[in-house]
């Protein structure tokens, strides 16, 4: 051993300082699981398992049930994956395999900048252009279509489930293109020569070469883009109109876990009000670690190495 | 051979129609992006006057005033987030990019990812029960908590990509000189990865200045100045949310103007971002 003492100390206290602070990452999500189960046991008490499928919300009784908010995240969601899965991943193949390559770099910083803006910024643009936007020119053709359906019955608000599903599409679709170009990047060379050698064309190509070996990663840009949509706060509080309610229409106002939570947070003074906005916060913690891992999980097959997103 | 021909064509045009398919759809995604900026430009530009930099808020209703505590409590908020995510962030994405294949490593980098996907909301449920409840009011120091932990995922994913960069060669340079392997990092590596990492903390302040959600019951908000950081404080993105939702002409034409800011901002730092990093690239 040539080194001196000094030297082993220092690199040993050096190390010791660099991996505490990367523990520092699963301290605090193990802080974050621990501290809003202790904030909201008052609510796991009293209603358990309940308290997702009750829907009342009345907090001058004392009855908290979540499912309207349940409701409203999971079919705003559903809208905006609806919508930004296709969007997104006709982007992702017009990036990865199609433009010219004086062009994948501004648009794919053009996607980037998408995702850059804030939330706030989407809301207020939702509530004073989406929303007039929405009742005046959406609804009325939507209505004249497929007015018989029961998703596009009642009165033309702008506001609602639809309008936060499109607002959410738009804050999400970056998230897919960002990673599903990189694992279609990601897909070997020899894979596209091999089809091309066969006479493919090039969207054969994409169809039977690219996009088979990449659908994990696939999968996983939708699971995260899913997450997103799931806890997106701000826009979705401007726009879907908070009103606790489970109805059939696409047109009517909802409620999200993420919007209830920011809209009466600030005001909710007794113990089991903030016990139950605890426990609604859990439970949107719990399901997007979930979705999370699963998507990281999911793009690490195909692309591995560093990660994909940091946005 | 006329049939192979047909079938030959029919595939043809099959590709032209999806290619044409993909572009118009990276159009369409990319019209809310020109829509957004253009309504910010055209509702925002024309309030943005000396008044709504340097004036408190007026009273409700009121026409006038301005934001001037809410852009500099942002600023406070962002200094004590930075204060906070920094060196965590580096000193954790240093971590990775040294020791990339341990275990202990994988595990952090996927739960640093996975915090970055978290519902900012959820950041702002923890900084309130970890410091507002305790401490019991709502407070600038949660604000900065909260942001502050937010960013350090972005930090340290950045930190740990470009540290990665730096060629071995140069670490093996000092440690052959017999320089311990701390002071390579400290005096040789770090330096030489400051410019990436400084782009890449700016990407990530950018990112959370624009943070409503976790501000919403930690920083509070305030119609004053304040320079107490265990009292509320205002923040832009907070102000905008308030006067977007609030009933008057005056306070949506400050919100407008609010809004420009934010996202003038963001939009800056990215491209500038975007430039240096292209700029290294190409020098290394």
């Amino acid at each position: 051993m040539f080194t001196r003492g000094a030297t082993r100390n220092g690199d040993v206290v050096f190390q010791r300082l660099l991996a505490g602070a990367a523990a520092l990452v699963l301290l605090i999500i193990g802080a974050m699981a621990i501290a809003l189960t202790v904030a909201a046991w008052p609510a796991i008490e009293k209603f358990g398992l309940r308290f997702i499928v009750t829907s009342s919300w009345n907090p001058v009784s004392g009855r908290f049930g979540a499912l309207p908010f349940v409701y409203g995240t999971l079919v705003s969601s559903a809208i905006a994956l609806f919508l930004a899965v296709p969007l997104g991943l006709s982007v992702a193949v017009f990036l990865a395999e199609l433009a010219p390559g004086w062009l994948r770099v501004p648009v794919g910083f053009l996607v980037e900048l998408l995702a850059a803006i804030p939330s706030v910024v989407y809301g207020l643009w939702g509530i004073f252009v989406l929303i007039p936007w929405v009742r005046v020119s959406v609804t009325p053709p939507l209505q004249a279509a497929l007015g018989f359906l029961p998703f596009f019955q009642g009165p033309p608000l702008g506001l609602g489930m639809l309008t936060a599903g499109l607002i959410l599409a738009i804050m999400v679709v970056p998230f897919i293109v960002a990673v599903s170009t990189e694992v279609m990047r990601a897909v070997p060379q020899a894979q596209r020569e091999a089809a091309l050698s066969l006479g493919a064309t090039q969207w054969e190509t994409t169809r039977t070469a690219v996009m088979p070996y990449a659908r994990s990663g696939i999968m996983g840009a939708i699971f995260l883009a899913l997450a997103r949509a799931l806890g997106e706060t701000m826009a979705v509080t401007m726009v879907i109109g908070n009103v606790p309610q489970i109805k059939a229409s696409l047109l009517a106002p909802a409620y999200t876990i993420s919007a209830v939570i920011a809209n009466e947070f600030a005001e909710a003074t007794e113990n089991l009000y903030l016990a139950a906005l605890m426990l609604i916060g859990l439970v949107l913690f719990v399901v997007t670690l979930a979705v999370n891992i699963g998507a990281r999980l999911l793009v690490s097959r195909v692309a591995g190495g560093p990660a994909l997103m940091r946005e | 051979m006329i049939s192979a021909g047909r079938a030959y064509r029919r595939r043809k045009i099959t590709n032209a129609i999806m290619s044409a398919a993909a572009a118009l759809c990276t159009l369409v995604v990319l019209l809310p992006l020109f829509v957004i900026l253009l309504f910010l430009i055209r509702q925002g530009a024309g309030s943005l006057n000396r008044e709504f930099f340097t004036h408190l808020p007026g009273a409700a209703g009121e026409p006038g005033g301005g934001m001037a505590n809410a852009i500099v409590g942002s600023l406070v908020l962002i200094g004590l987030a930075a204060s906070i995510g920094v060196p965590i962030g580096v000193l954790g994405g240093v971590f990775l990019s040294e020791y990339p294949s341990s275990r202990f490593g994988h595990v952090v980098r996927l739960m640093a990812d996975v915090m970055n996907g978290m519902p900012s909301i959820v950041m702002g449920l923890f900084a309130y029960t970890v410091l507002v409840l305790p401490l019991r009011h709502f407070s600038a120091l949660a604000g900065g908590v909260a942001l502050g932990v937010m960013l350090i995922p972005t930090v340290m994913r950045t930190t740990e990509e470009i540290v990665r960069l730096i060629p071995q060669s140069i670490r093996e340079a000092s440690l052959a000189l017999g320089i311990p392997q701390w002071r390579t990092m400290a005096r040789i590596v770090l330096p030489t990865a400051a410019a990436g990492i400084v782009t890449g903390v700016m990407v990530g302040l950018a990112r959370i200045a624009g943070e409503t959600a976790p501000l919403l019951f930690t920083a509070f908000g305030n119609r004053f100045w304040n320079w107490d950081l265990l009292q509320p404080i205002a923040a832009l993105p907070l102000q905008v949310f308030a006067y977007a939702i609030a009933p008057f002409d005056d306070w949506h034409r400050q919100a407008w103007a609010g809004a420009l800011v934010l996202v003038a901002m963001v939009l800056l730092i990215n491209i500038a971002a975007r430039y240096f990093t292209a700029r290294q690239v190409r020098l290394r």
